[in-house]
């Protein structure tokens, strides 16, 4: 049921986004008049994958 | 959207919260030997992580030999050194006896030290009181002129402040940290409101001391002369609000950043006293004229505890003055500041930040959000040359070494058995 | 010549920005090659193969940026790359003044903006995973444009997404559009009782247009990605899209667009339809078997029919449409054979050049029901399978955005670079006869497409001119006029210089097959297959 609600729930309510990656798409949701937050994304870690991995772990925890 | 919480992030919420509930009070001045835990006759503290003699840098080496000619252990730098070295007399770190010291950080057995009390987690940290402005102890030059000083701050400085603030029950340093910040200081580099918030608030307390007109305006006029002078407090109290998150199981917070010149050390939350260094790192500085990079040394002393506490650079949205050591415009001075909302815990709102809507200081450095990120903590601070005796070169900003940090996650990982 | 590498150690910025700084660079004097990338295994080697790799760049690593140049002189060295800073300095203010203050952190992201409930996620492959499934758990739906996702990350992510309510629209979703808000590549279209599932992202792309366009709007346009409804995945995310549109009051008609199911899915799909109190207008590219589907199902063969379809039972009709032209028949017969009666009688191929990956696969169905020795890089069906990519053979329908073509160069829906060189290189193929199109408008495509690829079509012609003989170019535009563009002036612009606009692509497909085989099947189109 929750799940249900949740899924109608992008519908239903208007579209605040979190634009991560290329920022081309930040400009035609402002356009639209959209709320829109920018991330500006680096690979994490700095691309360190043994530490990114350990980081996920943690995270799990 | 509430989220279930790391056991982590639960540790990392107590930890942030633990700092800020620091409330640290200058009580007194007192003796080194007096007061510091550990503290001998034979005992030099020194700023940063712990070194071997054969890398301590130049600066520090000067400092610390002099500080022991200064206490008549040895009279002169070549007996010091070999006092040093077969361990007659030894060096150590502020951090390992609750105290902190800036640049070379050097305090010794007979020095005046402020005492700073934080009733509300139980901890008492400990400071030197700055010497000369210029050349100083703090950059390795000691001479007739600096052992004057130091025997006057002994006889004279530290004593008075000391009645005065017995007869005022003590100064609160929150406060002053939370006002100064609304006046464009940042409280690491940029003092002068907190100092003269102190003066103003020590005053109707040393008018009543019994000490004689000339003391107490020798005392009132080097409060003028050092505009920094209750800067080392002011890391006193920042160290004391960081030792309150010291010792939480699972934390990833970081609770100690502090360089000696050589190293960079950090320690973390759940990992006791454990240190993480790298190389200390180059500061990109404004340099005073006559001198450039090649004359700097590396980066240096344990006033980056203000960093720590989130302040300094933390917050330097609210001193956007210090950004022109690096050539950067006002609105960076903002950027850098949200930049550290990134890597940190939470918002500390005792220090609010005007320009940024009364958002509180960036506080609560966890380990695993700057290696993530790969955003490193920002720190403003002096340069020392590399050389003994000369004193600052210049002021700029530097970061903390993503090293220490991934090491420290290493270790945190091992620890947290993952 | 001088080859020179040098490392930016732990230096990021996305690759689009750093081709178009790349292609910048290239243009300074002394500069003979310039590339300037992410340090990744692929373009190390991409960078060996072109002669840009020197022992300096062996020691870059991944998270690395890698500038590759080759030049006439040592002493230029510096001063090229004080430019390269220079442009990614300006192209960080550009972003900073576009997006305003941009975060690093998705934890600050929210903080910033707390309702947030969508997250657009358009970072590497091989972070795409991992940045999804972190907006999962903060409760986000996901437009995840990503692609080079595999296939267990996919699954995982899905999984996830669905036991939480959650819906992930991708991996490679590059289009949607909900409660009007139009994400990724898309057009500007009305609001209205159509809603869309679909694993095409051109697909959604043209039966939003052309409903639009005949004043029927849009609900939702849910994008699947393209493996969604394969067995391996199950059709999870068309499934709750389905779902999700059933439930919407809005909705009043569903279309459901993808190429073949999967032998299970089709029964999962098939459950799902008949539960929908909406009819269902279904399109699956490729299949034209009657499918189990339920009796609110309705099966059309082309995006075009489904519009239609979905525009009659909007009014209340039920019977399917089938389009041959929208155009009277005579009209399209005689424009047809103005176009082939100049030509030569070696040429006898149809080269497609497509921009999108549904409308290329269409095409190719298009032709492949009227001629033989139909092909394409991205057959719909195995048979259909193009030898060599690199080489035209018999009739092909090439998808330009496939990965093989967009090394080194932007998707050729925002830049016409490797269209234009393709066109070129079939023009000058004796055998060709029709060059076919697909001009896709809407928010991220090229401003003007058909202004770029101008100064190409006449070259393409004259070339042709010149050996006797004459080059058809056939052509279909994606959009409505209230796009940025605006179809209208794209078409226009088109005509004007001798191309032959066509309403739909599968129209332009039909026109390229009516052309190629001098009229002869015209009675095929008609007649019903």
């Amino acid at each position: 049921m929750a799940e249900k609600k949740k899924a109608l729930d992008l519908i239903s309510r208007p579209i605040k986004a979190v634009n991560i990656g290329l920022d081309s798409f930040v400009e035609s949701l402002k356009a639209q008049s959209v709320e829109v937050i920018h991330v500006d994304w680096q690979p994490p870690a700095g691309g360190d994958d043994k530490a990114l991995d350990l980081l996920d772990r943690l995270e799990s925890l | 959207m509430a989220e279930k919480k790391s056991i982590i992030e639960e540790a990392n919420k107590k930890a942030a919260e633990k700092m800020i509930s620091a409330r640290p009070v200058l009580k007194d001045v007192r003796p080194a030997e007096d007061v510091i835990p550990n503290m001998t006759k034979n005992t030099i503290l020194h700023a940063g992580p712990p070194i071997t003699w054969d890398r301590v840098c130049s600066p520090m080496k000067g400092g610390i030999l002099g500080a022991v000619v200064y206490e008549k252990l040895a009279k002169d730098f070549k007996e010091a050194e070999s006092l040093i070295k077969s361990g007659e007399v030894v060096f150590s770190p502020c951090h390992h006896h609750n105290a902190i010291g800036t640049m070379a950080g050097i305090t010794s057995a007979s020095m005046p030290v402020f005492v700073v009390e934080d009733k509300v987690n139980g901890n008492t940290i400990y400071a030197n009181i700055r010497e000369e402005t210029v050349k100083a102890l703090r950059y390795g030059f000691y001479d007739e002129n600096v052992q004057r000083k130091l025997e006057w701050n002994a006889k004279t400085l530290g004593p008075v402040i000391a009645e005065a603030l017995k007869i005022s029950g003590g100064i609160d340093l929150i406060n002053i940290i939370a006002q100064s910040l609304h006046m464009g200081d940042d409280g690491h580099n940029k003092n002068t409101a907190e100092n003269a918030l102190f003066a103003l608030k020590i005053m109707p307390f040393l008018v009543k001391t019994n000490f004689s007109s000339d003391e107490l305006s020798e005392v009132a006029t080097w409060m003028n002369v050092d505009d920094r002078f209750i800067s080392t407090a002011v890391m006193a109290a920042c160290k004391s609000m960081c030792k309150a998150a010291e010792g939480i199981p699972n934390s990833s917070v970081v609770t100690v950043m502090c360089r000696n010149g050589t190293d960079f050390g950090i320690r973390v939350g759940a990992l006791g006293d454990a240190w993480f260094t790298a190389p200390s790192p180059r500061v990109e500085a404004l340099y005073f004229p006559g001198f450039g990079p090649e004359d700097a040394g590396l980066d240096m002393g344990d006033s980056c505890v203000t960093e720590t506490a989130g302040i300094g650079a933390f917050a330097m949205a609210a001193a956007p003055s210090m950004v022109e050591f690096v050539g950067g415009t006002v609105s960076d001075s903002i950027s850098y500041t949200k930049e550290m909302f990134e890597i940190t815990v939470t918002k500390n709102q005792n220090f609010t930040i005007a320009y940024l809507d009364f958002a509180g200081t960036p506080t609560g450095i966890d380990i695993m959000k700057v290696v993530r990120t790969g955003i490193q903590p920002i720190i403003n601070t002096s340069i020392s040359h590399k050389d003994a005796g000369v004193g600052q070169v210049g002021a700029g900003m530097t970061r903390a070494p993503l090293e220490c940090f991934k090491k420290a996650l290493g270790a945190f990982g091992e620890k947290m058995n993952v | 010549m001088i080859v020179k590498n040098v490392v930016w150690k732990n230096r990021y910025l996305d690759s689009l920005k750093l081709m178009r700084i790349s292609n910048t660079t290239a243009a300074l004097q002394g500069v003979e090659k310039v590339s300037v990338v992410m340090a990744t295994p692929l373009n190390k080697q991409i960078l060996k193969e072109v002669g840009l790799y020197t022992e300096e760049g062996e020691k870059a690593k991944p998270e690395d940026m890698l500038v590759a140049l080759s030049l006439n002189e040592e002493s230029q060295v510096q001063s090229v790359l004080d430019f390269i800073e220079e442009e990614m300095n300006r192209v960080k203010s550009k972003v900073q003044e576009t997006a305003g203050y941009a975060p690093k952190s998705l934890e600050l992201a929210i903080q910033n903006l707390p309702d947030v409930n969508l997250a657009l996620i358009s970072v590497p492959g091989n972070y795409a995973k991992h940045e999804a499934m972190k907006a999962l758990k903060k409760g986000l739906h996901v437009f995840l444009f990503s692609d080079n996702v595999s296939i267990e990350e996919e699954i995982e992510l899905k999984n996830y997404a669905e036991t939480q309510g959650l819906l992930v629209m991708g991996p490679g979703c590059g289009t949607a559009h909900i409660n009007g808000v139009a994400l990724g590549f898309a057009n500007v279209v009305k609001n209205g009782p159509v809603g869309i599932v679909a694993a095409a992202g051109t697909g959604i792309q043209e039966a939003v247009s052309l409903l639009s366009n005949a004043g029927v709007g849009i609900s939702h346009a849910i994008g699947t990605g393209g493996r969604d409804l394969s067995d391996k995945i199950g059709g999870i995310t068309a499934r709750q899209g389905l779902q999700i549109l059933n439930e919407d009051e809005k909705t009043k008609v569903v279309i459901l667009i993808s190429k073949p199911p999967g032998k299970k899915t089709v029964l999962a799909l098939s459950d799902a339809v008949k539960q929908m109190g909406k009819p269902v207008v279904v399109n699956f590219i490729g299949m034209s078997e009657q499918l189990p589907l339920g009796s609110n199902a309705v099966i059309v063969d082309t995006l075009e029919d489904a519009a239609f379809t979905a525009y009659e039972l909007i009014k209340g009709k039920v019977v399917p449409y089938r389009t041959v032209f929208t155009r009277n028949p005579e009209e399209v017969s005689n424009r047809a054979e103005t176009e082939w009666e100049k030509m030569q009688d070696e040429q006898r191929y149809v080269r497609g050049l497509f921009s999108g990956g549904t409308l290329c696969s269409e095409a190719t169905l298009v032709l492949a029901d009227y001629l033989s020795s139909v092909s394409s890089n991205i057959p719909p069906r195995p048979e259909l399978k193009m030898n060599d990519t690199a080489k035209s053979e018999g009739h092909v329908c090439i998808d330009l955005g496939d990965e093989e073509f967009t090394v080194g160069r932007a998707h050729p829906m925002i830049d016409p670079f490797v269209r234009q060189q393709r066109l070129i290189q079939e023009a000058k193929d004796p055998k060709t006869a029709v060059i076919l199109l697909d001009i896709v408008l809407g928010y991220g495509s090229h401003l003007d497409m058909a202004g770029a690829l101008k100064e190409t079509i006449v070259k393409a012609k004259s070339i042709r001119q010149e050996k006797g003989g004459y080059l058809c170019v056939v052509a279909s535009v994606i959009g409505t006029d209230e796009d940025p563009q605006s179809l209208k002036e794209q078409e226009k612009k088109l005509t004007d210089y001798g191309v032959v606009v066509m309403s739909s692509n599968a129209q332009a497909a039909r026109m390229a097959a009516l052309i190629v085989s001098r009229g002869k099947i015209k009675d095929r189109l008609y007649g019903g297959k």
